[in-house]
Parts: C-alpha cells; sequence; structure tokens
C-alpha cells in the first residue's frame, strides 16, 4: 500500500513560548484525545486532526497558550 | 497485547450524563459495591455535555406540566410508537434530578419570584428550562463521581460486551492511549456511550464536524447488537435542523421565548412551534424545497438587549465556539440571519426514537445488561430523561446483582477479541482509517438520507454489508489509530442496521425521519408497533421483526390529536 503524508491546515494553534513544559491539562481533557507533547520540545501540539471545536483544552488551559480555529472545511 | 483482567460489582461504560449519574446512584444505594466508570475520553470534559448545556429540554416541574401531560406530548410527537412507562420515568423523577443537581451547584433559571422560568418550545406544554450559567455542568457531575469515591478508568474504550449462557457477564475494552486490552468482569454492565453521532457524513466533508460528540460513534448500539440484545425503531433517524457548516444548534430553544423564530427566506414563518420533531423537519425540508430557501433563525428584527442576552448564553454555553464561527465570516444577529441546514443523519434517543430496547427499569432484553441516555429508546429523552434513566438503570442494578455471582470468561472469545483488535496494528500501511471512514458515510448519505428510496437503500444496504471487506484492509500506526478504526466497526454495524430497518417499515412516519417516497402515508394498521433488530445466535445474521407496544399507560387519540407544524 502506498502511503502519501499530506499537508493540512489544523484547528488547534499553541504558543510555544507560553506552553508549560510540565503541564498536560490540555491533553488531559481532549475529548477526542487528539492533543499531544512534542517529545522534542516539550510543548503541546495538535496530534491528529480530529477535532469537534468544543474548547475544553481552550479553557483549561493555566496560561491561555491555546487557540481553537473552526477547522478549515467549516470556517 | 497485554491484558489486563479486572472484577467489578457494577460497570459504567460511557462517564457522560447518564454514566456519572448512574454512578452517583449506584454507589448511594450500594456503598458497599465495587463501581467502575469506563470512559474512552475523560470524564471531565466528555460526551455532550463536556462544555455545559444552555437549558433543560425535558423538565417537568410540579405546577407547570404533569408527568401524564409529558407522557401525551411525546407520544403525539413521536407518532404513538413509544413505551410510555419508560418515558414516564422522565416525567416523574426529572424534578427530582433537578433538584439534586441544584445542591451540587448547577444553576437554572428562576423568575423574580424565585421559581423555576420554564418556557414554551414544545406543541402544548412548557418543559424547557433555561440554565444561562450551565457551562460548568460536567465539571461539577465529575465532582461528584469523585466525592463518591467511584473508580474511575479514563481513556479504555469498551468493544465488546462478554456473555455467558445469554447474560451479560463483561466486557472487552482497549486503552486507547497505551494499547492494552482490558477485560473487566462484572455483574451487572450499563452502556450509556451515548449517540451514533458519527453516521452520516456533515455536508462539510470533515469528518468530525458532527451535531453530536464525535467520540459518541455508535459504539453502545453496536456491542449490545454483537451481543444479542434488541434494538428497536432503527429507521427512526436523528436529523436536526442545524446552523450550515458549523452543524451545532441555532438554538430556536434558547432564542425563540426572545422572540426569535425560524424563517424562510422571505422571513417569514413556516412553523408552527420550533420543537425538534420529524414532522418539523419534514416542514423544514419542504420549504427548502420549495424554492424557499435557506431557512433562518432570524433575531435581526430584536432590540439591542435582547439579542446581546441571547449571545451571552449562546456564546458561553454548549458550542461555545459558534462565536468564533460567525465572527470569521462576518455575521452578526443583528443584521443577519443564522443560515441553516437539514443535517446528515445520526441515531439518538435523546433527540429523536431509535435505540437499545429497554423497558421502564432500562433493562435491555439480555440480563445483567441495562442501557441509559442516547442509546436506550425513550424516545425524545434528551439530558434529563439521560440523567433520570442512568439513575433507574443504577438503583435496578444494584438490586440485581445481589443475588449473583459472576461469570466465567470464554477464553476464546476473548482471544478472537484480541485478534480483531491486533489486525490494524499489524497492517501499519493499510487504508487509513480516515478514508474507510469517509466513503462508508458519504454511502451513508447517498443511500440513507431521506426521503428514502427503496432501490437506493437496499443498494446502501449491500455495500455497507460488503464494507465488511473493506473494513479488512485498516491500518493503524499506533493506539490512538487503532480506536478509530475500532470506531469504524460500530459505524458499519449502525448503517447495515439503518438500512434493514428503513427497509422494513413500508410505510412514513416521524416525519422526515423515515419518510419513504414509495409510502408516503402512515399506515397504522400494519405498523403501530416497533420494528426489532436482533443478532440470531444461529448464523450470526441480522433478523428484524415486528413487536406490538406496550399497553399505553394513558389513553391517546393519534387519529385526532395529529403533530402537525405546518403554518396553513
Ligand atoms: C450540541 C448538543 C446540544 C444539546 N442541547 C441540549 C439542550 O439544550 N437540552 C437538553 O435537554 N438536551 C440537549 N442535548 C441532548 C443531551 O445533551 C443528551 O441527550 C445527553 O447529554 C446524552 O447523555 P448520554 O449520557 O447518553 O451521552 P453523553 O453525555 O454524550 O455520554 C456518553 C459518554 O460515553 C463515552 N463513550 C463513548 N463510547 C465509549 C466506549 N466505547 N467506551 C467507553 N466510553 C465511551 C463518551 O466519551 C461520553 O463520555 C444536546 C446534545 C448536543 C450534542
Ligand atoms: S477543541 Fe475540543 S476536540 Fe478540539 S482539541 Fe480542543 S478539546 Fe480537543
Ligand atoms: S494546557 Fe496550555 S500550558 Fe498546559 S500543555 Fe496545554 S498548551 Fe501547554
Amino acid at each position: 500500500m502506498a502511503l502519501t503524508s499530506n499537508r493540512v491546515d489544523v484547528p488547534v494553534i499553541v504558543d510555544e513560548s507560553k506552553c508549560l513544559d510540565k503541564c498536560k491539562a490540555c491533553i488531559e481533557v481532549c475529548p477526542l484525545d487528539v492533543l499531544a507533547k512534542n517529545p522534542d520540545t516539550g510543548k503541546a501540539y495538535m496530534k491528529y486532526d480530529e477535532c469537534w471545536f468544543c474548547l475544553p483544552c481552550e479553557k483549561e488551559c493555566p496560561v491561555g497558550a491555546i487557540t481553537v480555529q473552526i477547522p478549515f472545511l467549516l470556517r | 497485547m497485554e491484558i489486563i483482567n479486572l472484577e467489578v460489582d457494577f460497570l459504567v461504560v460511557g462517564g457522560g450524563t447518564a454514566g456519572c449519574m448512574a454512578a452517583v446512584k449506584a454507589k448511594q444505594k450500594s456503598p458497599d459495591s465495587s463501581v467502575l466508570v469506563l470512559e474512552k475520553a475523560n470524564i471531565r470534559r466528555s460526551g455532550a455535555i463536556a462544555m455545559g448545556m444552555d437549558g433543560v429540554n425535558t423538565a417537568v416541574i410540579p405546577g407547570n406540566s404533569t408527568p401524564e401531560q409529558y407522557v401525551r406530548e411525546i407520544t403525539i410527537a413521536n407518532d404513538g410508537i413509544l413505551d410510555q412507562s419508560a418515558v414516564h420515568k422522565t416525567g416523574l423523577l426529572g424534578f427530582d434530578v433537578i433538584q439534586e443537581l441544584e445542591e451540587w451547584g448547577v444553576k437554572f433559571q428562576k423568575d423574580n419570584e424565585g421559581k423555576y422560568d420554564l418556557k414554551q418550545v414544545h406543541r402544548v406544554g412548557k418543559y424547557v428550562l433555561p440554565m444561562p450559567e450551565g457551562k460548568d455542568l460536567k465539571k461539577i457531575l465529575s465532582r461528584q463521581v469523585k466525592r463518591n469515591k467511584i473508580k474511575v478508568i479514563n481513556r479504555v474504550m469498551a468493544t465488546r460486551v462478554l456473555t455467558q449462557n445469554g447474560r451479560a457477564i463483561g466486557i472487552t475494552g482497549l486503552d486507547v492511549r497505551s494499547g492494552e486490552m482490558y477485560v473487566i468482569k462484572s455483574k451487572a454492565i450499563l452502556l450509556c456511550t451515548g449517540a451514533c453521532g458519527r453516521l452520516g457524513l456533515p455536508a462539510s466533508g470533515y469528518l468530525y464536524g458532527t451535531y453530536e460528540n464525535p467520540t459518541n460513534a455508535g459504539d453502545g448500539y453496536s456491542m449490545a447488537y454483537q451481543a444479542g440484545a434488541k434494538l428497536s425503531n432503527i429507521e427512526c433517524f436523528q436529523i436536526n435542523p442545524l446552523i450550515k457548516d458549523y452543524n451545532g444548534p441555532a438554538c430556536a430553544y434558547v432564542a425563540s421565548p426572545f422572540g426569535a423564530y425560524t424563517a424562510n427566506a422571505s422571513g417569514n414563518r413556516f412553523i408552527s412551534c420550533d420543537y425538534w420533531s420529524g414532522q418539523m423537519m419534514l416542514e423544514v425540508w419542504r420549504e427548502l424545497n420549495s424554492g424557499q430557501g435557506p431557512v433562518h433563525l432570524k433575531m435581526y428584527h430584536l432590540d439591542e438587549s435582547t439579542i446581546s442576552e441571547i449571545e451571552t448564553i449562546l456564546f458561553d454555553n454548549e458550542r461555545p465556539s459558534r462565536e468564533r464561527f460567525h465572527a470569521g465570516r462576518g455575521e452578526n444577529y443583528r443584521r443577519d440571519g443564522v443560515e441553516m441546514n437539514i443535517s446528515e443523519i445520526g441515531l439518538c434517543s435523546g433527540h429523536s426514537a431509535s435505540g437499545v430496547q429497554v423497558d421502564e427499569f432500562m433493562r435491555t432484553s439480555i440480563p445483567g445488561l441495562y442501557a441509559a441516555g442516547d442509546m436506550a429508546n425513550v424516545p425524545h429523552n434528551y439530558m434529563i430523561g439521560a440523567f433520570v434513566s442512568g439513575r433507574v438503570a443504577a438503583e435496578h442494578a444494584m438490586d440485581y446483582i445481589k443475588d449473583i455471582d459472576h461469570g466465567d470468561v470464554d477464553s476464546d472469545f476473548v482471544n478472537t477479541e484480541k485478534e480483531r483488535l491486533l489486525a490494524p496494528l499489524n497492517n501499519p500501511n493499510g487504508i487509513p482509517h480516515t478514508q474507510v471512514e469517509y466513503k462508508l458515510r458519504r454511502f451513508v448519505n447517498d443511500y440513507l438520507q431521506p426521503p428514502k428510496s427503496p432501490k437506493n437503500m437496499k443498494i446502501g444496504l449491500e455495500k455497507f454489508i460488503d464494507y465488511k471487506n473493506v473494513i479488512d484492509e485498516l491500518g493503524a500506526r499506533d493506539p490512538h489509530e487503532l480506536m478509530r478504526c475500532m470506531e469504524i466497526h460500530f459505524i458499519r454495524d449502525c448503517a447495515e442496521m439503518a438500512a434493514k430497518a428503513s427497509l422494513y417499515r413500508t410505510e412514513s412516519r416521524w416525519g422526515l425521519y423515515h419518510y419513504r417516497l414509495d409510502f408516503p402515508n402512515r399506515n397504522d394498521e400494519e405498523w403501530m408497533c416497533n420494528t426489532i433488530i436482533k443478532k440470531s445466535l444461529d448464523n450470526n445474521e441480522m433478523t428484524i421483526f415486528k413487536e406490538d407496544l406496550k399497553p399505553y399507560l394513558f389513553d391517546v387519540n393519534l387519529n385526532e390529536e395529529k403533530y402537525d407544524v405546518s403554518v396553513a
């Protein structure tokens, strides 16, 4: 099976200058489990483009590092 | 794949609205029993009410309405097909639930005299109770689960119900982060995994741009079916009038008590009642097909302070991202109507009336297996119905388990399930779940979206059955992708049931939900009954048959009392 990785515009943006290395709040609350820490940087990022634009991640972030955009196809 | 074995007295599968309430009630009734909540996400923010709710849709409050009036209203709205005793429970216990939630810190709207401020949205009675400050509902519930010292396992998805001699004795599950398998024995099991929200494909093409929380993929519908439980009236789809593209409620329930209404392109009313029913959906469909679209929620005729009050509620609760959706499009309620569209199909008894067949104690047809919330067929049950059914199931189950021992797990069954879970992981370069799911759900749109045509549904049914072969080609590279792959099994089961049931009921009923072009009329003589789907134990084939309705508690004359919401 031939696989390719396509570029996609993902809805969740993390401000890496604000994101706390020791925190995992957004990752823990996301109902779709689509956020993760980048092992290289220790910062949160959207690992899977499967978002309900529901906002718990944004609401629970202690430092306001997360912005959820409406996914491009709906925007 | 490691296997983790556990044993509990009562297992709640799905820690959402119904599940959190069920766990608390079980523990309160029987403090010495072990109660476990198994949750695919994290109960703090999971399910339909992850971001709260802006109102109670089915509140029967003394002085405003009675349980009997409520049962009559739902009987008529659902064209007579229901078990009144189960719906009656929602009417009888809803007030109690509301008071208890209030003690826990949930706020409901009161008038100047401190009385519950109910609004009329239904055709006859007042059952809508606003919760403008409802945004923390799920946090409050999960706090109660913690306070009652109930064990919770987050990020484990149940995959199958274990049975022994026709009795439910446990479940299998998948840790969606570590990839470990769970085998959990329990004396009684409550399935409350919500709706099948990922059945049709949203018009936007985004797989997760659904009305329902997309975590709810029909897991419980499928697990109950595979275990041999009865499901009823699956042809009665969930279809909602939603904000176009955004796919969330435009929310006439919130806005109409303030004077907003659903209007056609000319800005005129075309429905007399904003309550979501199949009949209302049919009127929307007709309007759109008469050149009078788009349909929109009209607020631009209201004054500034009213509009900002509506905005405060809608932008803070339930689906708060709608504010940025409108902002991105430069839309403003002072000037623009909220453009609406007819949603893709789903299955949900919270809004409509299809699901796992239950009695008034939320027992399924399998001993030891209960169902509650959106997946249990108690018509139009909404949030309070989910709380009530969770509580009723838990309280009944705690009596049931008293004289029962744990069953014996069939190791062959567990091994087969392990193989099923391993298949996509063993094929990491197989077809990605996104593509396999997209095509399946596009077929659902192509062949099942009402109005329904017989030949289309037949082609659909064949395609869904054949799709088992496509599912065999799925590939997963990590436990998260594996979760999505296993959800496609659930969605496929639901699609097959939806096609099978829609073909079987050769009449039209529930407005657009089951509008057949070849049988456009309701036929009470032949079809005032449930249609039941069940897996045959002999050959594992899907069977379907009629079953009589339970006798009504309250007589309703359905020939005189028609649910007509068109504006003449
Ligand atoms: C956008 C929206 C707006 C609504 N507005 C209103 C309203 O204003 N008023 C009203 O009364 N009702 C409203 N409803 C309906 C109401 O919210 C639902 O009827 C009710 O919350 C359903 O409760 P539930 O417990 O069945 O499902 P949920 O609360 O969704 O819980 C299901 C749980 O099961 C978990 N789960 C799913 N699959 C698995 C699995 N395989 N294993 C383990 N866990 C699993 C999920 O993560 C979730 O936590 C609305 C619903 C939606 C979606
Ligand atoms: S908006 Fe919701 S689904 Fe999207 S990343 Fe945040 S919590 Fe997850
Ligand atoms: S919640 Fe905020 S600070 Fe914490 S990991 Fe997520 S982005 Fe970083």
